[in-house]
């Protein structure tokens, strides 16, 4: 049986972890380093960091915060967002990250990822799918946080990067994401019925029961935002102190309503207690 | 305060560093990063990391001259950690992409994970992601080695396609069970520890076993 992995993905912007709806609307929470610190202390089983306005600047500001977190961070590290080549990928791995993400850069160069998983290992190299549904059913992937319309279709293109050597496919629900409403479940279905490399299923988080019907539904793994940022700002005020902007909305809960928040633990226990297989421990004791 | 102790990572310009000497650092060891074979004479342990494919990395080793070395600091008795390929590298041979020689510390081979298991279902390879170690019948008990006070079970991070079988089982210190198939995760031999899991990426319990390997370093010296 397969250990489902639970990813915190956190979407960066300048110095902030940033969280939106739609990928767009972003507030800024506080400082990423520490929220990743808090997951991995908690049993995160990987960490996904997301330059969200990188390819928008054509600039990458990540790799500061990279080998901070790769000191004290000893889980594997995903980075993504605003990757065009070779030599920006072997940046990343060497400021700390794992692997890296690939999105607008493949859609415009498919090469691109066959060249990168020659060099660097398939296991190294995922790719980023933003699926939009469009009004006739079909899934069509969207590069840029949604912004733009590229005219692949999804499961075409999901074939495509297997084909090309990616190790792994983060799969994103534009339309889910950020909203609590629940992952898409069809989307997944649909994917990782055409692929034979994992898949990480990303959008929708908004409670417990929304992991499980994922993992049903096909997910080799599940990345998720919302529902674990708020819930450690709810018990970490001060995270959010020193960010620009209003951030009352974010210490009186106000801006969540709509998502239970937990946190890795509870995650993992529900799911272990479904008969899942997750790197889960009950009543460990603490020595 | 007592010195710190000296580690060498041994680069063949393969594999991402960067983790291990992070853990390394993390515990309080002083780790560089180096492929001069006349650093590994004035440090106290060696780590031979590894990503990638076997014959690449003999002929890397080769070239930088470091396969005698080595094998003359593992018959010093000092510490040598392996991880991942650098676990590999140490057996005879390994059937990656025909057939090449190892470091021949370990007696046994190299093979790669079958695309179909004894239940006669398909096997995912890679295996990437977090799989548990154990004892078995046969091997070592896990008491004064780097696994003093790891759980049976416990998970660690695993990324690779190719395992190893010890002519020798006296040498495994655990074993792992990979979609049906059961193989050697560690071994013990002597001062020689290598796992195939990566413990710089296996979370606190992970970091643990550093710790563990760079405290028998310090009872040593």
């Amino acid at each position: 049986m397969k250990t489902i992995r639970i990813i915190p993905r956190l979407d960066i912007k300048g110095p902030n972890l940033v969280k939106g709806i739609h990928l767009e609307g972003l507030r800024a929470l506080g400082k990423p380093e520490d929220y990743a610190k808090f997951y991995y202390e908690n049993g995160a089983d990987e960490l996904l960091y997301m330059d969200v306005v990188a390819s928008l600047y054509n600039r990458n500001s990540l790799q500061d915060i990279i080998s901070i977190t790769a000191k004290e961070i000893f889980i594997p590290l995903t980075v993504g967002g605003g990757l065009r080549t070779i030599d920006d990928i072997k940046d990343v791995l060497r400021a700390g990250a794992d692997k890296v993400s690939l999105n607008t850069a493949a859609i415009k160069n498919p090469k691109l990822i066959k060249e990168a998983s020659a060099i660097f290992g398939c296991s190294t190299i995922a790719v980023t799918i933003e699926a939009i549904k469009q009004p006739n059913g079909k899934y069509m992937a969207s590069t840029d946080n949604g912004r733009e319309y590229t005219g692949v279709e999804v499961i075409s293109w999901a074939k495509t990067v297997e084909s090309l050597g990616a190790g792994e496919i983060i799969l994103t629900s534009v339309d889910r994401e950020g909203t609590g409403q629940g992952f898409d479940t069809e989307l997944i279905k649909e994917v990782v019925s055409h692929v034979s490399i994992p898949v990480i299923a990303h959008g929708g988080a908004g409670k417990l029961s929304h992991f499980s019907e994922i993992i049903e539904a096909g997910a080799d793994a599940v990345s998720a935002a919302s529902i674990l940022h708020y819930n450690y700002i709810k018990d970490h005020t001060s995270v959010v102190n020193g960010v620009e902007g209003n951030t009352e909305f974010l210490k009186n809960g106000t801006t969540f309503s709509k998502i239970e928040t937990t946190d890795i633990p509870h995650i993992k226990k529900y799911l272990f207690n479904l008969g899942l297989s997750v790197r889960y421990k009950p009543n460990v004791k603490k020595n | 305060m007592s010195k710190k102790i000296k580690v060498a990572i041994i680069d063949y310009q393969l594999s991402n560093l960067f983790s291990v000497q992070h853990a390394c650092n993390f515990i309080g060891l002083d780790a560089k990063i180096t492929s001069d074979k006349k650093e590994l004479e004035s440090v106290d342990g060696i780590i031979l990391p590894g990503v990638g494919a076997f014959g690449d990395a003999m002929d890397n080793l080769k070239k930088l001259d470091l396969i005698q070395p080595i094998k003359e600091f593992i018959s010093k008795g000092k510490p040598f950690m392996g991880i991942c390929l650098g676990l590999q590298l140490l057996f005879s041979e390994s059937q990656e992409f025909g057939r090449h020689q190892g470091l021949d510390i370990i007696k046994g081979s190299v093979k790669k994970f079958p695309k179909i298991n004894p239940k006669n279902e398909q096997v995912k390879i890679p295996q990437i992601g977090w799989n548990t170690i154990y004892k078995g019948k046969k091997t070592q008990s896990w008491d004064k080695t780097p696994f003093e006070k790891i759980s049976q079970n416990e998970f660690m991070y695993f990324i690779h396609s190719y395992f190893t079988d010890p002519s020798d089982q006296k040498v495994i210190l655990s074993l792992t069970n990979y979609s049906g198939i059961e193989y050697c995760s560690s071994i013990m031999y002597k001062n020689v520890f290598a796992t195939q899991f990566h413990p710089e990426k296996s979370g606190p319990e992970g970091i643990k076993i550093y710790q563990n390997w760079a405290s028998n370093i310090s009872k040593d010296l």
